[in-house]
């Protein structure tokens, strides 16, 4: 008998014991559901999973009386590009000044300390100033998102670069590169998988400003139906949409992965 | 193809004195070997020529002008490690040099240009027996292999001068002789001149045309003093003149600037212990 330490699961079994927990999850679930349904048919804290499959039917198949969308889809094209355009403006500013802080020691001595502040302020808590400051449609949202992650981005990147072998500056320099050619050519590709390693981390924190941001003022998107209907206790929309926002974040970070290998197969285990 | 003149240098960490008084002459052309104790300062005197670091007293010349005092195409190195890009090929890592050089803003090559450079570094990576690998990155390559690339790396744009910091360390015998005879080879091609430390003393005989020796003075080994003075040259030993494949070490010392109270003997092994 081998120490369980040393007992690796084969291809299948892995496939098998990782659905496991899904599969009790549902179970359980589905149980406790028909228990309440049983005793109160109006139950509407569990609902069952035929009405959760209805609602989600009407929502994303049908149009809505009144706007004349498919709210589900019309929702999920708002939230995405809000989180879209947060995402890819932080990113941007990351790389300008995560490169810049990483590689100049006058980048560094002027703005790591106002980094360091800066990522420590709740963006939460100033959310009122971004409504105020920049009124309460997309905009204020997008910056929320931006505040809440480039300062997290912009740190890492910046160490990542500061990490470099001081070898690698200088071999560059022997070459004849000069600070711009170093940033392209040096410390640029070998930022990127670190980038995103750490934009794969952030999703969530995205998520979540974009959500809190919806829930508190918007007309449309995720965040924004799901806390309308809280109202009406409406468990069988909120379920589905808390779900498609997890497979959304899933899906998202998995498509990170594959481009970081895709892109930069070097990073990855390429010991032949 | 340059000569180097290092006037009366010292390096101060702090309070440590690490070397001092060092007066040496290389001229154009020579194959310097660099040997002495480990932490005696051999990296730190080629970081002094590299422009890494800046003497605390003295002064550098590289062709009767004060040396840079930032690393430059004119000084290319072979570090231990870290020498190679991990993010680009064996072939990407070749080309960086001339890709730098002649494309300022995006330091990239297209078309004919990028053709030209291309078949002159696969004729390098062919020289030092990396022709087969040019598509693989630096971590699939083994320590040998990638202290050859650093070597093509750092010869293709033909710096005035090559700086070696224990560069075949890590590597067996058999492999050791060969990279020996690729850097003979294109040391005698490209005319430039090389400085490389190193702790093998074969190597260093093997290789150079001149072995400079650094220690600290032996009367000042205890451990109290160790601090307070910097490693001199004890030996400056010409083992043959360029050209002249045959001499020998009978020239020991012959042309030695030793500061006075350096032991003046010609056995090496009690001090490279
Ligand atoms: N940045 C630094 N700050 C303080 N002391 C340093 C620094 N760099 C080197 N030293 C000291 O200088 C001395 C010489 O270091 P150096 O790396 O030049 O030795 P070395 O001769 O190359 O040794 P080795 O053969 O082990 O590589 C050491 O005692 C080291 O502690
Ligand atoms: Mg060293």
């Amino acid at each position: 008998m081998r120490r369980l330490m040393n007992v690796t699961p084969n291809r299948g079994g892995r496939w098998l014991l990782a659905l496991l927990p899904f599969a009790l999850i549902a179970m359980l679930y589905a149980m406790a559901s028909a228990q309440r349904l049983a005793v109160n048919a109006e139950d509407k804290v569990l609902p069952s999973l035929s009405s959760m499959v209805q609602t989600l039917h009407r929502t994303a198949l049908e149009e809505d009386r009144r706007t004349g969308e498919r709210i589900f889809w019309a929702d999920t094209k708002v939230s995405l590009k809000r989180l879209g355009q947060g995402l890819a403006i932080s990113i941007a500013i990351a790389l300008v000044l995560g490169l810049a802080i990483g590689l100049l020691p006058m980048m560094s001595a002027t703005f790591s300390p106002l980094m360091a502040v800066i990522s420590m302020v709740p963006p939460m808590a100033i959310l009122p100033i971004l409504f105020i400051a920049f009124g309460l449609d997309e905009l204020s949202k997008v910056m929320l998102i931006i505040i809440g992650v480039a300062p997290c981005l912009i740190r890492d990147l910046a160490l990542k670069v500061s990490q470099l072998p001081k070898e690698q500056l200088v071999k560059a320099q022997t070459l004849g590169a000069s600070t711009w050619q170093v940033m392209l050519r040096v410390a640029l590709p070998q930022a990127m998988p670190r980038l995103i390693e750490s934009t794969r981390l952030m999703l969530g924190p995205a998520f979540l400003f974009l959500i809190s941001a919806e829930a508190i003022s918007a007309d449309a998107g995720l965040g924004y139906r799901i806390f309308l209907v809280r109202r009406y206790l409406s468990m069988d929309l909120i379920l589905p949409y808390v779900a498609w926002i997890t497979l959304l974040a899933y899906v998202a970070d998995t498509l990170l992965v594959q481009c970081s290998r895709r892109l930069f197969p070097w990073a990855h285990e390429v010991r032949a | 193809m340059s000569a180097i003149s290092v006037r009366n240098v010292w390096v101060e960490y702090g309070e440590q004195i690490v070397l001092e008084q060092i007066r040496l002459d290389i001229e154009s052309g020579a194959f310097v070997s660099i040997v002495g104790p480990s932490g005696c300062g051999k990296t730190t005197f080629l970081k002094l020529l590299l422009g890494q670091e800046r003497p605390t007293r003295g002064e550098l010349l590289l062709d009767g002008a004060p040396l840079p005092d930032e690393p430059g195409a004119d000084r290319g190195v072979v570090f231990q490690r870290y020498s190679v890009f991990p993010h680009l090929t064996v072939l990407g890592n070749v080309l960086l040099g001339p890709e730098l050089q002649a494309s300022p803003l995006l330091a990239r090559l297209f078309g004919a240009k990028r053709r030209a450079q291309r078949e002159a570094a696969t004729q390098l990576l062919d020289a030092v027996g990396l022709g087969e690998s040019l598509h693989k990155y630096p971590a699939q390559l083994s320590g040998g292999m990638q202290q050859r690339l650093a070597l093509a790396q750092a010869l293709i744009t033909r710096p005035k001068v090559l700086l070696l910091d224990e560069p075949f360390g890590a590597l067996d015998p058999g492999i050791r002789a060969e990279i020996h005879e690729v850097l003979k080879k294109l040391w005698k091609e490209t005319g430039i001149t090389i400085v490389m430390v190193t702790h093998d003393l074969r190597e260093a005989f093997t290789l150079g045309t001149r072995v400079v020796v650094f220690d600290r003075d032996a009367r000042r080994k205890r451990d109290a003093e160790r601090l307070r003075y910097g490693a001199v040259i004890t030996q400056n030993i010409e083992v043959h003149k360029r050209r002249d494949k045959n001499a020998v070490l009978s020239s020991a010392g012959r042309d030695d600037p030793t500061p006075p109270q350096a032991p003046r003997q010609d056995d090496l092994a009690p001090v490279l212990s």
